[in-house]
C-alpha cells in the first residue's frame, strides 16, 4: 500500500497549551512524530493523550492564537490526517462498503466512481472482509467492525493517521491479529497510536513515549529494536513491558 | 397469533360495548348497541363513505403539510444558527396557544371547505414532528462528526450524510405521534364549520338523534385512524431497518 504524496514528512508540536476551564491538561508541551514512523502513547486515564490527538487532528482549539502544530515540508497538516478512534464510529445506515468510502461520500464527490469502488473493495479484501461488502455494520462481531474502520482510514490515503485505543475493546487474539494487520498495511506512514496496553506499544513503536502529570510532560522516549510488529516471543520485548509498567505505574501514582 | 390477535382484541372490544349496552339498561337513543351501530352502518353505507373519504383526504393533506413544514423546520433551525436563537423560542411560545382555539379563526380565514381542516390538522402535527427531528438533529454521536471533520466534510454534506440520517429515528417517534393526533385536528375543524366530513355527520347525527349513525361514523373514524397508524408505523419500520430494537421480553419467550 503506496503512500500518494511524496517523502514522509514530520509533524511537529511546539509549545502546546489546553485548559478545560481554566486547569491546563498541557502547557508548553513538545511533541514529534518522525516521518515514516510509529510513535506510541501510553499513559494514566485523563492525561490528556486523547486531547493531543486532537489537538494535532485540529479538532480541539488551541489556547493560543496559531495552531501549534508544523509540518517539516512547510504545508499544514489539515486534510493530510486520517483518524481512527477506539469505537468503530460505522454508520449503521451505510452498507460496509459504503462505509469504507464514507470520505468520498461526505467530501461530495461523484457517486459511483468506478476507480473509488475498486480500490473499496481491494481494501477490504486485505482487511478480510471481501464478501462483507454489502452486509449492514450490525451484522458484523467487534473486530469485523474495527477491521471495517481500518480499511476506512485506508482508504483516505493520508500520509500521517492518529489512532486512538483502535483495538482496546478486542480480546487478545483478534487484538494481535489486528496490530499485524495495521502494521503491514500502515507502513511507511507517519503513525500515532495512543494506547493503554504497553505490549501493543512495544510491538508497533518505532518510539514509545509515556505522558504523565499534571500539565502533561513526557518522559525519555523508548525506542525499541528490530522492525514492526516485532515478535511476541521477543524476549527483549518483555524485559522492556517489566520497564514500562514500572515508569507507568509511577506515572499514575 | 400476530395476524389473529387484532381480530380477538376488536371482538372483545365490541363484547365489552355489548356488556355494558345490557348492563346499564340504557336506551338506544342514549347508548346503541353494536348491532345498531352495524345496521346503521350497512344502511347508510354510501353516506359514511363518502363523509369519511373527505376526512381521510383531510388528514392525509394535512399530514403530508405539516410532516413537510415540520420536518422543514427542524433541519433549518439545526443548521441555521441566528434562525435557531430567533425561532427556537417563537416555536415554544406557539405551543402556548391551544391549538384547538384555533379552528374558528381558520374557519374564518379559510372557509368552510377542506383547506381550514387541512391547515388544522398540519398545525397539530407541525410540533411533535418539528420538536423531535430538531431534537435527533441535535443529539448526533460526536465521534461521528469528529470522523466528518477529519474527512474534510462540508458543513451542508455532513448535516446530509451524517445528522440527518442519524436523526431518522427520532422523526419517526414524531411522525407516529403526528398520525395518532392528525385526525384530532381534522374532526375538531369539521365540528367548528364545515357541510361535509365524519365530524360534521356526527354533529348532524346526534342534533336529529340519529344516535346509532353517530356511533357508525365514530367506529369508522377510529378505524380510519388505526389503520393510518398501522400503515405508517410498518412503513417506517421497513423505511428504516437499520434501527436497532431490543425486545423487553427475552428472544426465547416471545411467542
Amino acid at each position: 500500500m503506496g503512500v500518494t504524496g511524496g517523502a514522509p514528512f514530520s509533524v511537529h508540536v511546539r509549545s502546546a497549551r489546553v485548559a478545560f476551564g481554566g486547569a491546563p491538561i498541557f502547557d508548553r508541551l513538545d511533541f514529534s512524530l518522525t516521518g515514516g514512523w510509529w510513535t506510541c502513547i501510553l499513559g494514566p486515564s485523563g492525561v490528556g493523550k486523547t486531547t493531543l490527538m486532537r489537538l494535532i487532528l485540529g479538532l480541539e482549539e488551541p489556547s493560543g492564537e496559531i495552531s501549534p502544530v508544523t509540518c517539516s515540508d512547510g504545508a499544514p497538516l489539515a486534510g493530510r490526517a486520517a483518524y481512527m478512534a477506539q469505537q468503530d464510529l460505522l454508520l449503521p445506515w451505510l452498507s460496509v462498503l459504503e462505509n469504507v468510502r464514507l470520505g468520498s461520500r461526505l467530501r461530495g464527490a461523484a457517486r459511483g466512481r468506478e476507480d473509488s469502488e475498486e480500490r473499496a473493495r481491494a481494501l477490504l479484501e486485505s482487511v478480510g472482509l471481501a464478501t462483507n461488502a454489502n452486509d449492514r455494520p450490525a451484522t458484523l462481531s467487534g473486530g469485523m467492525r474495527q477491521r471495517v474502520a481500518l480499511a476506512r482510514t485506508l482508504m483516505e490515503d493520508r500520509p500521517v493517521v492518529l489512532m486512538d485505543e483502535p483495538f482496546s475493546a478486542l480480546d487478545a487474539i483478534t487484538r494481535v491479529k489486528l496490530q499485524d494487520l495495521a502494521a503491514r498495511l500502515l507502513s511507511q506512514r507517519t503513525v500515532l497510536l495512543v494506547t493503554h496496553d504497553p505490549l501493543e506499544a512495544l510491538r508497533l513503536g518505532h518510539r514509545v513515549h509515556v505522558m504523565s502529570g499534571i500539565p502533561a510532560r513526557f518522559d525519555d522516549a523508548l525506542e525499541p529494536e528490530g522492525a514492526i510488529p516485532r515478535s511476541l516471543n521477543d524476549t527483549a520485548l518483555l524485559a522492556l513491558q517489566g520497564e514500562l509498567l514500572s515508569r507507568l505505574t509511577e506515572a499514575a501514582a | 397469533m400476530n395476524v389473529l390477535r387484532p381480530v380477538l382484541i376488536l371482538a372483545g372490544l365490541i363484547t365489552l360495548w355489548q356488556a355494558v349496552v345490557w348492563a346499564t339498561g340504557w336506551p338506544p337513543y342514549i347508548l346503541p348497541g353494536p348491532a345498531a351501530a352495524a345496521s346503521a352502518w350497512i344502511a347508510n353505507t354510501e353516506l359514511i363513505a363518502r363523509h369519511g373519504a373527505l376526512t381521510l383526504a383531510e388528514i392525509l393533506l394535512g399530514l403530508v403539510a405539516g410532516v413537510a413544514f415540520g420536518g422543514a423546520s427542524a433541519v433549518v433551525i439545526a443548521y441555521f444558527r441566528p434562525v435557531r436563537r430567533w425561532l427556537l423560542p417563537v416555536l415554544v411560545i406557539s405551543q402556548a396557544i391551544p391549538v384547538f382555539a384555533l379552528a374558528p379563526v381558520l374557519v374564518l380565514w379559510l372557509g368552510y371547505g377542506i383547506a381550514s381542516k387541512v391547515a388544522m390538522a398540519s398545525l397539530i402535527i407541525f410540533f411533535p414532528v418539528a420538536a423531535s427531528f430538531y431534537d435527533g438533529l441535535r443529539r448526533t454521536e460526536s465521534g461521528w462528526l469528529d470522523l466528518a471533520d477529519t474527512m474534510n466534510a462540508s458543513r451542508w454534506n455532513t448535516l446530509r450524510q451524517v445528522r440527518i440520517p442519524a436523526a431518522l429515528p427520532s422523526l419517526a417517534s414524531g411522525l407516529r405521534v403526528a398520525v395518532a393526533v392528525a385526525p384530532i385536528g381534522a374532526v375538531v375543524g369539521e365540528w367548528v364549520g364545515s357541510s361535509a366530513g365524519l365530524g360534521h355527520l356526527m354533529l348532524h347525527a346526534n342534533a336529529r338523534l340519529q344516535v346509532d349513525l353517530m356511533f357508525a361514523a365514530l367506529a369508522t373514524l377510529a378505524l380510519i385512524a388505526l389503520a393510518l397508524y398501522f400503515a405508517v408505523d410498518q412503513a417506517l419500520r421497513r423505511a428504516l431497518p437499520w434501527i436497532p430494537e431490543t425486545s423487553f421480553d427475552s428472544e426465547r419467550g416471545r411467542s
